[in-house]
């Protein structure tokens, strides 16, 4: 079957499997940002934006996404770039397969609320597991993003 | 120091979060066979007859691979250096399976679709062996998981599978049952830590292809790309020269990535094929079917005087290496020698114990190995002696512990599967780690408990705890440096950045070497065609041994600038200032850039390279005190972890940032371990929670604060002052929380993981008895 959709911004038309899910598509559509640690929702590393939402690519089915967008971390690189020097500064950054997933939604978060608490950070952001860094220099990176210090 | 020390940006970070391929299912090639492996549902059986037609005769299939395709060639997946100290009990594909999980065949396909297809079409007729589930139940069964004639040691660790033994080992300083006897005060408790399961983000991932010379090209996700190199061509019988082995990115190993998981079928298919293949594991067999902590039963017996003295340590332990023997020895030897030293002015220490042979998934690697599971057991115990003495555990440990110029009799006596080194310890800040962190967690007003309200306890507790650098007289790591033209270098190293950040911290050692900037040293690493050797990302030894490589070929490239210099301006290679940028002698002067093009193109052509190895003879520990608060609600038993102190002496620490993610990283696995994580079996061997969502490793809503601190520290053998920072942060949680649980509510946690309901029941128990 054939799928539209807006990738990027950009229109794409993909011919899949009815059971495909989106992060098999994307991954073979060359989008390898998008990371597979799970297929059941459980470690965030295939996170993506639909339709500006935080989701696991891993668990959509890719016919749902019929006329929607999908962003992955190639449609939101300047953010990924700043979000990345915070990372740096606090070693936040380990093996970085999760940090695609997170910096989108990260991304999603500061569109939906500029000015969480803390407490609404690690809500936010719960789903996205990290084995790593421990949580706290990410936490504290991605507070200084939020609050551009 | 300008480069060391500093708090810098990896340098790989930017990109991985920006998304650019590079790691090894992005490197693997669009077009390759996907290889599944149809895994045992039995923990222990034997393969009576396989039928492999119908998925053979499936369109789109490949091959299908079982025991018949391959000769019978033993060897461990352990990923240690040569010759191993684990036993070769391993075959690619066996007729036996002995644990659930275990692989029976493997086939290749165009796609994932077909390729599971074709497992569900091969038709297997089972004999259900009995199984070893029970590790306390497998020394001397009557059931035997490796009865098979070939299987052997390299040299003697204890193996002895008629018995069920992977390894065995016993050591004796003094007289220990005389001692204890003298002893006024004696403690004697037996300790259970459980399975952990590594969890890394990216799963096990190999690919591989043949390149334009017929040569063996296999991408990785590996700690260990010159073992898996070596371990390809022992197991296949395939030319050592003709494999290529390079590790991409890796998404985190915390030790799991030290073994071979599926590079040796990846590559028989590519062998026999001719075609490109990969293999990515799915979560489920991350779980079940890679490697996992080793469970130990733990006995321990303290001695002391009256006056705290502490003059005898007993320890007897029960270690379950799974179906197969890899770090069987190793694990269990590190649990006496990374943990018993701490304690250096006892008369007589005792450290033997058996490592057997189970039906369950096979243990290995796992950062901080057998120096998490002893730590439990010797730092609780030690707070149950001074229980019994009446004496503070902090004032106990600040009596008894090791300190600077000290050394302990253990060193010489147990390595990692051979026999030790004699060090003293020429950097050691463990009593500065522990008076520090006593201020920081607040000791004073808070030890040992504080009531609140809500039917809430406050607890504080601590452990102490040391590591190693590297394995002496084993581990070896060299590095590469290649000047290039407009002054910059190329730093090519074996050593393996799983995302820890060696590729940074090593790059950050060349630079302050050379006296350059961070930019202008461009790290290459872990490629067996193109890299000089290194054992690979394990036992705490990068920074230490591939740091010191790092250094010395650093200082041997200046060496070389200045003569090129000398020769370039006609003057005496001792007559030349040099930082780093401007060549000056006397009124002559030349930049690093100009030198660097006139050796390329203009006078004196060559090519400045030099290359460096370092072989350590010695291991200098680093050492940490940990300290924990915790609330434990005396209804429910709920733990919260408020904050977790560490002080470290780790040396100097090359960049601020990263080891302080190596200690909070480190941490935070430790608390997963002592709080969250168990791997559980049903009753016939099958795991129960193998996906995220049954096995729970910390996510950020429960990390409240981490305090991290480096103490002031300086070893002279290391590069820049620097020891290892990789394990020693995972040591103390298990001991420090069951301390603190105790101190909060009086219940003593002698079986990890330290859950609310053992906790509750403990406080049940108590009100009972009152």
């Amino acid at each position: 079957m054939k799928v539209n959709l807006l990738i990027n911004g950009q229109k794409k038309t993909f011919l899949i499997e009815a059971g495909d899910y989106l992060l098999d598509t994307l991954r073979k559509q060359n989008y390898l940002s998008v990371k597979k640690g799970c297929d059941n929702s459980s470690c965030g590393v295939c996170t993506v934006l639909f339709d500006g939402k935080p989701i696991k690519a891993c668990s959509l089915l890719t016919a749902k996404t019929e006329g929607h967008e999908v962003t992955t971390v190639e449609g939101i690189q300047d953010e990924a770039d700043k979000l990345s020097d915070y990372f740096g500064q606090e070693g936040a950054d380990q093996c970085g397969f999760c940090t695609p997933g997170m910096a989108l939604a990260v991304h999603a978060l500061k569109v939906e609320n500029s000015n969480p608490t803390d407490e609404e950070i690690k809500e936010y952001l719960t789903g996205n597991l990290c084995r790593c860094t421990g949580y706290q220099s990410q936490h504290i990176a991605i507070r200084n993003y939020l609050e551009d210090k | 120091m300008k480069v060391v020390k500093q708090v810098l940006p990896s340098v790989d970070g930017k990109g991985l979060m920006m998304g650019r391929p590079a790691y090894t299912d992005d490197l693997a090639d669009p077009n390759c066979l996907i290889v599944k492996v149809l895994r045992s549902p039995h923990p222990h059986a034997k393969i009576v007859t396989i039928d492999t037609s119908k998925a053979e005769a499936l369109e789109g299939v490949e091959l299908v691979l079982t025991y018949k395709d391959f000769e019978r060639r033993p060897h461990t997946r352990a990923g240690q250096g040569y010759p191993e100290p684990s036993p070769y009990d391993k075959f690619v594909l066996d007729q036996w399976v002995r644990y659930v999980g275990d692989e029976a065949a493997c086939v290749a396909a165009v796609d994932d679709a077909t390729a599971d297809a074709a497992l569900k079409l091969i038709e297997i007729e089972w004999d259900i062996l009995e199984p070893i589930l029970d590790f306390e139940k497998a020394l001397d069964n009557p059931v035997l998981i490796h009865p098979e004639p070939e299987i052997f040691e390299n040299f003697p660790i204890g193996f002895d599978p008629k018995r069920n033994l992977a390894a065995g080992y016993h050591m004796e300083v003094g007289n220990v049952e005389d001692s204890l006897k003298d002893c006024e005060v004696v403690v004697d408790e037996t300790f259970f830590t459980q399975a952990q399961a590594h969890a890394a983000m990216e799963p096990h991932t190999v690919n591989a292809k043949f390149d334009y010379q017929n040569r063996l090209m296999i991408y990785t996700s590996t700690q260990t790309p010159f073992h898996v190199r070596r371990i390809i061509s022992q197991a296949l019988n395939f030319p050592l020269s003709r494999i290529r082995v390079i590790k991409p990115r890796v998404g985190g190993g915390f030790g799991g990535k030290q073994h071979i998981h599926g590079e040796l079928l990846v590559s028989t298919v590519t062998i026999k094929t001719g075609k490109p293949a990969k293999m990515v594991y799915t979560r489920k067999e991350v779980f079940e079917s890679s490697f996992q902590r080793h469970p130990m039963k733990i006995n321990i017996k303290l001695g002391a005087t009256k006056e705290g003295v502490l003059k005898a340590i007993d320890c007897y332990i029960l270690s379950d290496t799974g179906a197969y023997g890899e770090h069987a020895l190793t694990v269990f030897m590190v649990a006496g020698a990374k943990v018993l030293p701490l304690y250096n002015k006892v008369d007589s220490v005792r450290f033997y114990g058996d490592v057997v042979y189970t039906n369950h998934t096979s243990a290995g690697a796992y950062r901080g190995y057998g120096a998490i599971q002893g730590n439990f057991a010797v730092e609780s115990s030690i707070d149950m002696l001074c229980e019994k003495l009446g004496m503070d555990p902090i004032e106990f440990r600040q009596k008894n512990m090791i300190l600077k110029d000290e050394t302990s009799p253990i060193f010489a006596i147990m390595g990692e599967g051979t026999e030790g080194i004699a060090m003293n310890m020429e950097s050691c800040e463990l009593a500065y780690c522990v008076t520090r962190g006593k201020e920081l967690i607040n000791w004073d007003k808070k030890y040992p408990r504080v009531e609140l309200p809500d039917s809430k306890v406050k607890g504080v507790g601590m452990a102490i705890a040391m590591q190693g650098s590297g394995i002496p007289y084993i581990d070896m790591g060299a590095a590469t440096i290649k000047l290039n033209d407009d002054g910059f270098y190329n730093l090519l190293i074996g050593a393996t950045d799983i995302g820890q950040g060696s590729d940074t911290i090593l790059a950050q050692i060349a630079a302050e070497a050379l006296g350059t900037t961070l930019d202008k040293v461009i790290v290459y690493s872990s490629d067996t065609d193109l890299t000089p050797f290194d054992v690979g990302a394990y036992a705490s030894s990068t920074t230490y041994v591939s740091g010191n490589a790092v250094y010395k070929a650093a200082m041997k490239m200046r060496g070389e600038i200045l003569v090129e210099a000398a020769l370039a301006l006609g003057v005496n290679v001792e007559d030349i200032e040099y930082d780093g940028v401007l060549i000056k002698a006397g009124d002559k002067e030349m930049t690093l850039v100009d030198l660097s093009n006139r050796l390329y193109y203009s006078e004196d052509q060559k090519q400045l390279m030099v290359t460096s190895s370092y072989f350590g003879t010695k291991s200098p520990p680093p050492f940490m005190a940990g300290f924990v608060e915790v609330d434990v609600d005396t209804e429910t038993g709920e733990l919260e972890i408020i904050d977790y102190v560490s002080v470290v002496d780790c040396g100097t620490p090359i960049n601020l940032a990263l080891a302080k993610g190596q200690v909070e990283g480190g941490i935070v696995q430790g608390i997963g371990m002592a709080v969250y994580e168990e791997v559980i079996y049903t009753k016939k061997g099958k795991k129960v929670n193998n996906d995220f969502l049954n096995y729970h490793i910390p996510t950020r809503r429960e990390i409240n604060k981490l305090t991290t601190e480096f103490a002031e520290s300086y070893e002279k053998s290391g590069p820049f002052g620097a020891k290892s920072v990789g394990e020693i942060g995972i040591d103390t949680p298990p001991a420090a929380i069951a301390n603190a649980v105790y101190n909060a509510v009086g219940v003593r946690i002698t079986t990890l993981p330290i859950t609310p309901e053992k906790i509750l029941a403990g406080i049940l128990a108590n009100k009972a008895k009152k």
